[in-house]
């Protein structure tokens, strides 16, 4: 059983982002600048507050920049300062924000900034080929399998298990989209219906084009503060009370794919921190990683929201939308504000801190949302991230 | 997005624009070559494939056959023990049908079936199995069912090279 001797109280005190489109001019560079601004500004500060940096970006075959955490240090404000950068794929943009809440617990640091970005679009064809190189290069690569594949694997094994219907899975992209109608910067907010995404391209059965979310361009950032400094850049600082995160063997082959251990246990480490028991509950809003819409209800289960295969059940009574009971990504997750992979997940609790904060406009959850979490997903479908944050 | 924000930075572009030449562009083709050693542990897989056979690892600890093999036992977190070969049978665990190559863009002429194949051994851990990723053939993509019992189907010995794809694919038996 693990402790959580913490030496201090951290807070969540400012958050940004760009736009999130398939393809922005801007370079990484420039995007990393305008979504620290964003959230320096947002906290009333400046560069020179800051102690340390965190950079979260995933694989480097996107934009063709090697050891691509060093090309953006001086624009994230990294430059002359501790800098580490997290590379975990798909939870990048989770993970990366317990190195910064870690830095500044330890006493390491007062002020630390997190900010995670993905430019996709310089790749061709198209991204997703990028993906066929995180796979086993001996006994997988050679079968041409790219991301959509497992994907549809993973989807099809749950489907199976628990008799569930893709009708009740494509609700989850209606929901999403058109929840990211309310969301600014959103890449592919839409009204769309169950029978557009049944009717969608088929990718790779059972996952259709409208079950996928986008390639994307976009960056975001969150500023970490300790509690006496938290204090006094805000009177509505958001206090991180709860982080987990947790791998699965990178032998995805080898394992039932129905029910996602890992977000299991990322999420038992987090609520034992934040001393929270039904986490249904105690937590009032929700930022799921939804890559495909199935994985919103694979993770709603895994995250002990509800029991195994009973995920649509609750996205069909609408518990999880806005002015439900369990509100799901509200800022319309990746589905529909866009996927640019670690800066997706780092959206997540940008609207959260959002959120918490009351300040999420439209987006707004209808519940009196104090407690709030952020869970992104990914490597080779084999880990998560969770982070509980509270005013 | 917070309501206090109201400029929101970026520009988006259409592949237009890239294409046309509207904003200035740079490219590299990217044409790095490696050669990988398969390693001790799928060294020898590879070999046997290359022979008709599946070989695994045993941990004698977990009692797992550990198929792809491995010269440790993650779970155990010790060396494997022996090796040992097994039937080129299993059933399908789980399965899709793809319509898209490898790309992500590039649409197959015929939907192609892929399966995680569970091999015929037997389970010690509850939630872990021995098998692989392969494609399906000889069956319509429809007919596919879970829990379905399929055999290797093998290339000619003459055109085994040592790969994974010296198991041409796997249909029902």
């Amino acid at each position: 059983m693990m402790h959580f001797p913490i030496k201090r109280r951290v807070a969540v005190v400012g958050a940004g982002m760009t736009l999130y489109r398939r393809r922005l001019q801007e370079t990484t560079k420039e995007m990393v600048f305008h979504a620290v601004k964003m959230a320096l500004d947002s906290a009333g500060l400046t560069i020179k507050d800051v102690d340390a940096v965190v950079g979260g970006s995933a694989p480097d075959l996107f934009d063709g920049i090697h050891m691509k955490g060093e090309n953006v240090i001086t624009e994230a404000g990294g430059a002359l300062k501790p800098y580490l950068r997290n590379f975990t794929g798909g939870t990048t943009g989770v993970s990366q924000q317990i190195n910064a809440w870690s830095i500044v617990a330890s006493g390491l640091a007062d002020v630390c900034i997190s900010v995670s970005w993905e430019k996709m679009s310089p790749c061709h064809p198209h991204p997703q080929y990028a993906f066929w190189t995180i796979f086993d290069r001996i006994i997988e690569r050679p079968l041409g399998v790219n991301l959509v594949w497992i994907f549809a694997l993973e989807m099809n094994r749950y489907m199976h298990k628990h008799n569930i219907k893709k009708e009740d899975i494509a609700l989850v992209a209606v929901k999403n989209k058109a929840n990211a109608l309310d969301h600014p910067c959103a890449q592919l907010p839409a009204k769309i219906t169950v029978e557009d995404v049944l009717n969608s391209p088929v990718m790779c059965w059972p996952v259709q084009r409208l079950d996928i979310s986008p390639p994307s361009d976009g960056a975001s950032a969150v500023i970490f503060a300790s509690e006496d400094v938290a204090k006094k850049i805000t009177d509505t600082p958001v206090w991180v009370i709860g982080v987990g995160r947790c791998e699965d063997t990178t032998y995805w082959m080898n394992r039932d794919l129905y029910f996602p251990y890992y977000a299991y246990y990322a999420g038992q480490q987090a609520y034992s921190m934040a001393h929270i028991h039904n986490p249904r509950k105690e937590i009032d809003v929700f930022e799921i990683y939804d890559p495909f819409d199935y994985k919103e209800l694979h993770h709603m289960e895994g995250l002990r929201l509800c029991g195994k295969g009973e995920a649509p059940k609750l996205t069909r009574e609408g518990v999880t939308q806005r002015d439900g009971d369990m509100p799901v990504n509200p800022s319309g997750g990746l589905m529909g504000v866009g996927n640019p992979i670690a800066a997706g997940g780092g959206m997540k609790v940008c609207e959260i801190f959002w959120q918490l904060r009351k300040e999420a406009g439209k987006r707004q959850v209808k519940k009196d949302a104090t407690v709030g979490l952020a869970h992104a997903w990914g490597e080779l479908m084999q880990g998560s991230s969770v982070l509980i944050m509270k005013v | 997005m917070s309501v206090k924000i109201s400029k929101y930075p970026g520009v988006g572009l259409k592949e237009e624009d890239i294409k046309g030449k509207k904003v200035l562009t740079t490219v590299w083709p990217c044409n790095l070559k490696y050669s990988w050693s398969a390693g001790v542990a799928v060294g020898r897989f590879l070999t046997e494939l290359k022979n008709g056979k599946i070989i695994g690892r045993v941990c004698k600890k977990c009692g797992r056959i550990l198929i792809p093999p491995r010269m440790y036992c993650e779970w155990c977190w010790k060396p494997t023990d022996e090796w040992v070969y097994v039937k080129d049978t299993g059933t399908i665990n789980t399965y899709a049908i793809t319509h898209l190559a490898t790309d992500g863009v590039t649409r197959l002429k015929e939907p192609m079936p892929i399966a995680v194949i569970q091999l015929d051994v037997p389970a010690k851990l509850p939630r872990f199995f021995a098998g692989f990723l392969h494609y399906l053939g000889e069956v319509k993509p429809e007919d596919v069912k879970f829990g379905m019992k399929v055999k290797a189907v093998w290339k000619p010995p003459e055109e085994r090279i040592g790969s994974i794809t010296d198991i041409k694919y796997f249909k029902p038996v």
